[in-house]
C-alpha cells in the first residue's frame, strides 16, 4: 500500500464525511434547544429532492443549495410546530418526519422519472461542474495538503465554515450562552426573559436547513445529480449517532464525521492482505464506540459531555 | 389595616387565582413601598408563592390587577417581569447546573449597558461567590447569590424571594440578611416569603399574613409580635365539632428511636427523633411544612433508608427491611402529596385496580383476581358514599375527597397495626373531612395505631390523643391534646421555646 | 400571537372518552382531506385514487394474502414495542431486536437443518425470542443501573446489530455457490407451513403466531400481574415504590418480553417471506412500529386496526405505481401526514387555547 493510495483514501473520507456532517451539525443545534428530533433523515431527504429539482429546473447551483436549505427547514417547520407549540410527543414527530421526508422525496424523484421521456433525470453538467472541487489557486499545489484539504467542492468548504461559526455561536455568544440554557433548563431561561420558544423555533429551523444541506451535497455531489431511490440510504441516522459520538461538540463532529466516513470507506482503499476484517466490522465501530461513549458518559456523570438536560422532554411554562 | 400616604411602588388589587376547583388566592391586595422589606407569612399552601408567581409573570391571575408607580400593568411572562424591575427569587433555584456562576447571570441580556457588572455588586454589597465557578459545585448558598446577583445585575428595584432561608444554615441567614438589609438602603424594595417568625421580626418592616388563600392582615413590624403573629397564621382557635373517640391506648406497637434521615443530597431531614406509638392511638404530627414529615413517613414505610437509630414494630426492628416486606408486617401508609394523586394511586386506573395495588401479589398464580377487588371496591364505595359514576371510572376523574376516601379505604382494608396518613383532608371540604376523621377513629377504636400528619392544628387537637411537633427535623415536643392549645402548637412549630413548658409537653 | 391579543395556553382539566375520541376522528379525517389535497394537486382524483388504493389492497385474495403479509410483521413489531412503551421506555431498537432473532433463528436453520421441521421451527422461534429479548435487554440495564439514555442506545444498538447481518451474509454466512454475497436459501424444514385462510389464501404461520401474540398481549397487559405491575412503574414510579414493588426488576423483564416478541418477528420474516437471512429483514418496521403502537394509545385492538391499516395503505399504493403511475412513496407520505395531524390533534386534547387582551 502506497502514499498515494493512503491520500486517496483519506480523501474519500472527506467525501463522505461532508453530508454526515451537516447532518450532525444540524442536529446539534436542535439538540441544544431542548428537541431530540429523529427526523434528520427525513430532512435530508427533503433537501435533497429540492435542491435536485432546483437544479433540475433552473439548472443553478446556487439556487439548488438555497432550495435544499428551505427545504430542510420546511421539515423542521413541522416538527416545531407540532413539539414546541403543540407539545407533541418528540420521538414519535420525528420517527414520523422521517417516514414523511422519505416519501416525499421518493415519491417526486419517482414520479419525474415516470413522467419524463427518456425515463431518467439528470442535472445538467453545469451544475454538476460548480459543485466539483475547486482549486485554491497555489494552496491546491502544495504536495498532499494541497490535494487532501484545498481541493474540494464549496460545500465541503461550507459545512467547515458552519462547524467554526457554530462552535464560536455556541460557546462565545450571548445567544450561544442563552440557546444551552435552554437546552439544559428551559424554566431558568424563562425567568431570566428568554423567548424559549422563539429560540427553539429558530433553531429547530436552522437545523433543518442544515440537514437540508447534507441532502443537497448526496444529490448533487456524492450522485452527480443522479436521482436514486433511497438516496440518503441511512446516513440521517448516522448522523444522530455522530452527536452522540461528538459529545454535542461541532468541532468533534467535524472529527467524528471524517472517522465515520473513513469507516466506511475503508473497504475500498485496504488490501486485503494487510487487514483481513470484513467491511461490515469496520462499518459498525463506529455505532459501537457510540455506544460505549453513551454508557461511560452516564456512568461518570460528567455533566459536560452528556445530552443537554431538558433534551425531549417539551417546555409548558404553567407545569405544576 | 394601616394607613399610607406615601406612594406605593407596587399596589396588587384584588388578585384571584384558581387552579381547577381549589382557589389558591381570593381577592389579595397589598401595596410595597419603596426602600422596604415586607414579609409575606403563612403556613403552607395559604397561597404566598401563587401570589408572587403571578407578579413575576408564571401565573396569570384569573381577576384583579397590578399597579406599578401608578400604571396599571399586565405581567404576561417573565420578561415582562424583568423589563418592569420585578426580580424573583424562586425557592427552587432556577440556575443551569453546568454553567459558572456568571454564565448563569449573563444569561438572557442583550448587551452590556442593559446589565450591571456583577463584579461591582458583590463588591458593594460584600457578597463571597466566585464567578468562575460552576453550579453544580456549588453550596445551596452559592447558589442563592448567584440568583440574587441574577436579579439585580438586571437592575430590578423589587425582588422577591421565596423561602430564601428555608436551606441555609444559621451563619448563611445572617450573611443573607446583611445583604438584604444592604439592598434596602439601597433603595431596593424587598418581599419575602417565609414562615420563620423569628426572620419576620428580624428583618421585615412590615408582614402581610396570609390564611387559606387570603390575606389576613397587614401589621408593621414593630407593633408585632409572636403571638400576635402566630394566631394570624394559622387562624383562631376553632371547635370543629369532631369527636376524639375514647379507648384505652395499649401496648406500644411503633417505636422510633433515635432515628436520623439524610436526604439525597446530605442534607439532614430528620434528626435524632425518638417516640412511641401504642395501639388505639392517635398520634398527630404537626410542623411547617418541610420539617421532615415526609422522611418521618418513608423511612417507617422503608421507602428512604435510615442514616442512624432503629425502628420496631411489636419489639422487632423493621428499619432496613424492603418496603414490601414492611406493608406485609402490617404498617400502611397512605401519603396524599401536594397534587394528590402522585404517590399511592394511579390516576388512569380505576378504583378496583387501585385498591389491588398492595394485595395484588397476595393471590397465587400469575393473573390478577379483580373479583375480591371488584368487591371490595362495591363495599368501599357503599361504606365510605364514594361518588363515582361507576367502578370503571378512573380515579382521576373523581372529586379530591373521593380519591382520598379510596386511598385511605384501601389502607384501612388492609387491616394494618399501624396506620400511616399524611394530609388525609388536603383540600376536602368539611364534610369530607368528617368521613375522613370518623374513619381514623373507627380504626382507633378497632385498636390500630394511628400515626396522622395534618397541616390544620384545629384538626390535630380536635382528633388526636397526642401530638407530637416537628421543626426543622428536629423533635420539639410531644404534648397531650387535651392540655394543648393552638398557640403553644404554632411556637413550637418555629422551633421556640415557651415558660409554662413543663406543664403540658412530655 | 401579535397585536394587542396575546395568546394563552392552559392545560385542560378532564376530557371526556366521547370527546377525545372525536378528536381523533376529527384528525384522521384532516389527514384523509390533506392527503387529498395533495393528490388532487398533482392533478388526480382523489376519491377515485382512495377507492383504488382500497381495492388494490383488499379485492382479490391475493391482494388480501399479500396485505396480510405485510401486516404481520408490522402489527407483532407494534404489540412488542407496547410493552415497553406501557412502561414509558422508549424501545425505538425494535429494528435490531428483530435482526437479533433473525439471525438466532437463522444459525439454527442453517446449521441445525437435520432437525425434524416441528422441532427445528420451534427452536428457531425460542432462539429467536431469546435473543432479541437479551438485545433488549442490555439497554434495559444501563437504564436501571446507570440511567443511560435508552432512546439513543436501543437507536445505537440497531446499527450494530445490522452491520452484523452483512458481516455474516458477506463471510461466513456467504452462500458460496451464489454469484452476489447472499446468504443461503433456508431449507425445506426450516420454511414456515402455510396455512390456508378462507377469503385470504396461504399464508404462512405468522399469521397465527401473530393473533395468538395479540391476544397474548391483550390479557398480559391486562389481567396478570406482571401487565399490571409494569403500566403501574408507567404511570407512576413513585406509586410503584410506595407499592414495593421491585421496579428494577420489571422494567428488565418487560424490556425482555418487547424485545422477545420483536426477535420473533426477525424469527417468522427469515423462515417466512423472506426463506434467507437478508439485511433488509427489519426493513423500517421496528420505527415504523413506534408510530403504530403511539397511534394506537398502546391498545392491542387499536394496533391491529391500525397495522392493519397501513398494510391497506403500504399494498393499495403499490397498487396505485402501476394503475396511476403514482409512485408507492405516496403510502409513506400518507402516513406521515396521518401522523402529523394525530400528533397535531393530541394538543387540543390536552390543552386549550385562551386570549387575553393585552393592555401595554
Amino acid at each position: 500500500m502506497d502514499f498515494n493510495h493512503i491520500i486517496l483514501f483519506l480523501y474519500a473520507a472527506i467525501l463522505a464525511g461532508v453530508p454526515l456532517l451537516y447532518g450532525t451539525l444540524g442536529e446539534i443545534i436542535i439538540e441544544k434547544s431542548g428537541n431530540l428530533n429523529l427526523g434528520v433523515e427525513g430532512m435530508m431527504y427533503l433537501g435533497a429532492i429540492a435542491s435536485f429539482l432546483a437544479a433540475y429546473t433552473f439548472e443553478s447551483a446556487f439556487l439548488a443549495i438555497i432550495f435544499g436549505f428551505i427545504a430542510g427547514m420546511l421539515g423542521a417547520l413541522i416538527y416545531a410546530f407540532l413539539t414546541v407549540s403543540l407539545k407533541a410527543n418528540q420521538n414519535v414527530t420525528g420517527l414520523t418526519l422521517t417516514v414523511f421526508g422519505t416519501g416525499v422525496a421518493n415519491f417526486i424523484g419517482e414520479r419525474l422519472k415516470m413522467t419524463s421521456e427518456a425515463g431518467t433525470v439528470i442535472v445538467s453538467d453545469s451544475v454538476i461542474r460548480s459543485l466539483l472541487p475547486m482549486k485554491l489557486g497555489a494552496l491546491s499545489d502544495i504536495p498532499v495538503i494541497g490535494k487532501l484539504v484545498f481541493n474540494h467542492s464549496i460545500l465541503t468548504y461550507l459545512s467547515i465554515l458552519f462547524a467554526i461559526l457554530m462552535s464560536l455561536y455556541l460557546n462565545r455568544s450571548r445567544l450561544g450562552l442563552n440557546l444551552r440554557a435552554i437546552g439544559e433548563n428551559p424554566s431558568a431561561a424563562d425567568a431570566m426573559g428568554i423567548d424559549v420558544n422563539r429560540y427553539k423555533y429558530l433553531h429547530i429551523l436552522f437545523g433543518g436547513g442544515l440537514c437540508g444541506l447534507g441532502g443537497v451535497y448526496i444529490a448533487l455531489v456524492t450522485c452527480v445529480g443522479n436521482w436514486q431511490p433511497n438516496i440518503i440510504g441511512g446516513q440521517g441516522w448516522i448522523a444522530v449517532a455522530l452527536v452522540i459520538f461528538a459529545s454535542w461538540k461541532p468541532l468533534r463532529a467535524v472529527f467524528g464525521s471524517l472517522i465515520f466516513g473513513a469507516l466506511s470507506m475503508l473497504r475500498l482503499y485496504i488490501p486485503k492482505n494487510i487487514i483481513d476484517i470484513p467491511a461490515s466490522i469496520f462499518n459498525m465501530l463506529p455505532f459501537a464506540v457510540t455506544c460505549l461513549v453513551l454508557v461511560i458518559s452516564s456512568i461518570r456523570m460528567k455533566r459536560e459531555n452528556q445530552q443537554p438536560a431538558a433534551c425531549g422532554v417539551n417546555y409548558f411554562r404553567e407545569e405544576r | 389595616m394601616q394607613k399610607e400616604d406615601r406612594p406605593a411602588m407596587i399596589e396588587l388589587n384584588n388578585l384571584s387565582k384558581s387552579f381547577g376547583k381549589v382557589k389558591a388566592n381570593e381577592n389579595i391586595s397589598l401595596k410595597l413601598y419603596p426602600g422596604e422589606i415586607l414579609a409575606l407569612l403563612g403556613e403552607n399552601g395559604s397561597g404566598k408563592t401563587t401570589l408572587m408567581n403571578m407578579l413575576s409573570g408564571i401565573y396569570q391571575p384569573d381577576s384583579g390587577s397590578i399597579v406599578l408607580n401608578g400604571e396599571t400593568v399586565k405581567i404576561n411572562s417573565p420578561k415582562d417581569a424583568i423589563k418592569l424591575g420585578i426580580g424573583m427569587i424562586h425557592q427552587h433555584f432556577k440556575l443551569v447546573d453546568v454553567f459558572t456562576a456568571e454564565e448563569n447571570i449573563k444569561l438572557g441580556s442583550r448587551g452590556k449597558g442593559e446589565s450591571l457588572s456583577a463584579r461591582s455588586l458583590i463588591e458593594s454589597l460584600n457578597l463571597n461567590i466566585d464567578l468562575n465557578k460552576k453550579v453544580y459545585d456549588m453550596s445551596v448558598s452559592e447558589k442563592q447569590t448567584v440568583e440574587i446577583l441574577k436579579v439585580l445585575t438586571r437592575r430590578a428595584d423589587i425582588l422577591v424571594l421565596d423561602e430564601p432561608t428555608a436551606v441555609l444554615t444559621p451563619q448563611e441567614i445572617d450573611t443573607l440578611f446583611n445583604t438584604l438589609r444592604e439592598m434596602k438602603k439601597a433603595g431596593k424594595s424587598i418581599i419575602i416569603i417565609t414562615h420563620k417568625l423569628e426572620e419576620v421580626l428580624a428583618i421585615s418592616d412590615r408582614v402581610a399574613v396570609l390564611h387559606k388563600g387570603r390575606l389576613v392582615d397587614t401589621v408593621n413590624t414593630e407593633e408585632a409580635d409572636r403571638f400576635s403573629l402566630t394566631e394570624m397564621m394559622v387562624g383562631r382557635q376553632v371547635d370543629l365539632d369532631i369527636k376524639r373517640a375514647k379507648t384505652v391506648p395499649g401496648d406500644v406497637v411503633l417505636s422510633v428511636e433515635g432515628l436520623t434521615v439524610h436526604g439525597n443530597e446530605g442534607n439532614v431531614e430528620l434528626d435524632k427523633i425518638s417516640f412511641t406509638l401504642r395501639a388505639g392511638e392517635i398520634l398527630g404530627v404537626a410542623g411547617i411544612a418541610g420539617s421532615g414529615q415526609k422522611a418521618l413517613c418513608e423511612s417507617i414505610a422503608g421507602i428512604q433508608p435510615v442514616t442512624s437509630g432503629s425502628i420496631s414494630l411489636l419489639g422487632e426492628r423493621i428499619d432496613g427491611l424492603s418496603p414490601r416486606q414492611i406493608i406485609e408486617l402490617g404498617i400502611s401508609m397512605a401519603f396524599i402529596p401536594e397534587d394528590r394523586l402522585g404517590m399511592g394511586l394511579i390516576g388512569s386506573m380505576n378504583i378496583p385496580d387501585n385498591l389491588l395495588l398492595k394485595t395484588y401479589r397476595d393471590e397465587k398464580g400469575p393473573f390478577l383476581k379483580r373479583s375480591k377487588a371488584r368487591k371490595e371496591a362495591e363495599e368501599l364505595v357503599e361504606q365510605l358514599s364514594i361518588v363515582t359514576p361507576g367502578l370503571k371510572t378512573p380515579v382521576s376523574k373523581l372529586s379530591g375527597g373521593n380519591v382520598q376516601k379510596v386511598l385511605l379505604g384501601r389502607e384501612i382494608n388492609l387491616s394494618p397495626k399501624v396506620l400511616i396518613t399524611a394530609y388525609p383532608v388536603r383540600g376536602l371540604d368539611i364534610g369530607a373531612s368528617m368521613t375522613i376523621y370518623d374513619m381514623l377513629n373507627e380504626q382507633k377504636e378497632k385498636g390500630v395505631a394511628v400515626l396522622f400528619v395534618g397541616e390544620d392544628l384545629d384538626v390535630l387537637l380536635a382528633l388526636c390523643d397526642r401530638i407530637m411537633v416537628l421543626s426543622s427535623g428536629k423533635l420539639s415536643a410531644i404534648v397531650e391534646s387535651r392540655f394543648a392549645t393552638k398557640a403553644l402548637l404554632g411556637m413550637k412549630m418555629v422551633g421556640m421555646t415557651t415558660d409554662k413548658e413543663d406543664e403540658y409537653v412530655r | 400571537m401579535l397585536g394587542r391579543f396575546h395568546l394563552y395556553v392552559s392545560q385542560r382539566g378532564e376530557v371526556s372518552k366521547a370527546q377525545e375520541y372525536t378528536m381523533r376522528i376529527l384528525a384522521l379525517i384532516a389527514a384523509l382531506i390533506a392527503g387529498g389535497v395533495f393528490l388532487l394537486l398533482l392533478g388526480f382524483n382523489p376519491f377515485e385514487i382512495y377507492a383504488t388504493m382500497l381495492k388494490g389492497a383488499l379485492s382479490t385474495a391475493g391482494m388480501r394474502q399479500e396485505t396480510v403479509k405485510l401486516m404481520i410483521p408490522l402489527c407483532l413489531t407494534s404489540l412488542g414495542v407496547t410493552l415497553a412503551f406501557k412502561m414509558r421506555f422508549w424501545n425505538v431498537g425494535a429494528e435490531g431486536q428483530i435482526c437479533a432473532g433473525a439471525i438466532a433463528a437463522s444459525y439454527f436453520a442453517y446449521f441445525h437443518n437435520h432437525l425434524p421441521q416441528e422441532i427445528l421451527l420451534s427452536v428457531m422461534a425460542i432462539a429467536a425470542i431469546i435473543a432479541g429479548g437479551l438485545w433488549g435487554m442490555l439497554p434495559a440495564y444501563f437504564k436501571t443501573r446507570f440511567g443511560t439514555n435508552e432512546t439513543l442506545f436501543t437507536l445505537m444498538l440497531n446499527y450494530i446489530i445490522g452491520f452484523f447481518i452483512t458481516y455474516l451474509r458477506e463471510g461466513p454466512w456467504r452462500d458460496p455457490e451464489g454469484g452476489f454475497a447472499a446468504t443461503p436459501r433456508f431449507l425445506k424444514q426450516a420454511r414456515l407451513p402455510l396455512v390456508n385462510f378462507p377469503g385470504v389464501g396461504n399464508v404462512h404461520i405468522g399469521c397465527i403466531v401473530m393473533f395468538v401474540v395479540l391476544i397474548w398481549t391483550f390479557f398480559y397487559l391486562k389481567y396478570t400481574k406482571q401487565g399490571y405491575e409494569l403500566t403501574v412503574v408507567g404511570e407512576n414510579i413513585n406509586t410503584a415504590r410506595y407499592a414495593g414493588m421491585p421496579v428494577q426488576r420489571i422494567i428488565l423483564r418487560t424490556m425482555f418480553l418487547s424485545a422477545g416478541i420483536c426477535g420473533l418477528v426477525g424469527m417468522l420474516q427469515v423462515a417466512g417471506p423472506d426463506r434467507q437471512l437478508t439485511d433488509a429483514v427489519a426493513n423500517g418496521r421496528g420505527f415504523t412500529a413506534v408510530s403504530i403502537a403511539w397511534l394506537s394509545r398502546l391498545s392491542p385492538i387499536g394496533i391491529a386496526m391500525v397495522s392493519f391499516l397501513f398494510s391497506v395503505m403500504e399494498k393499495g399504493c403499490s397498487m396505485m405505481q402501476t394503475d396511476f403511475r403514482i409512485p408507492a412513496s405516496m403510502s409513506e407520505i400518507l402516513q406521515g401526514i396521518i401522523l402529523f395531524c394525530v400528533l397535531g390533534g393530541e394538543f387540543f386534547i390536552n390543552f386549550r387555547i385562551g386570549r387575553i387582551r393585552r393592555e401595554a
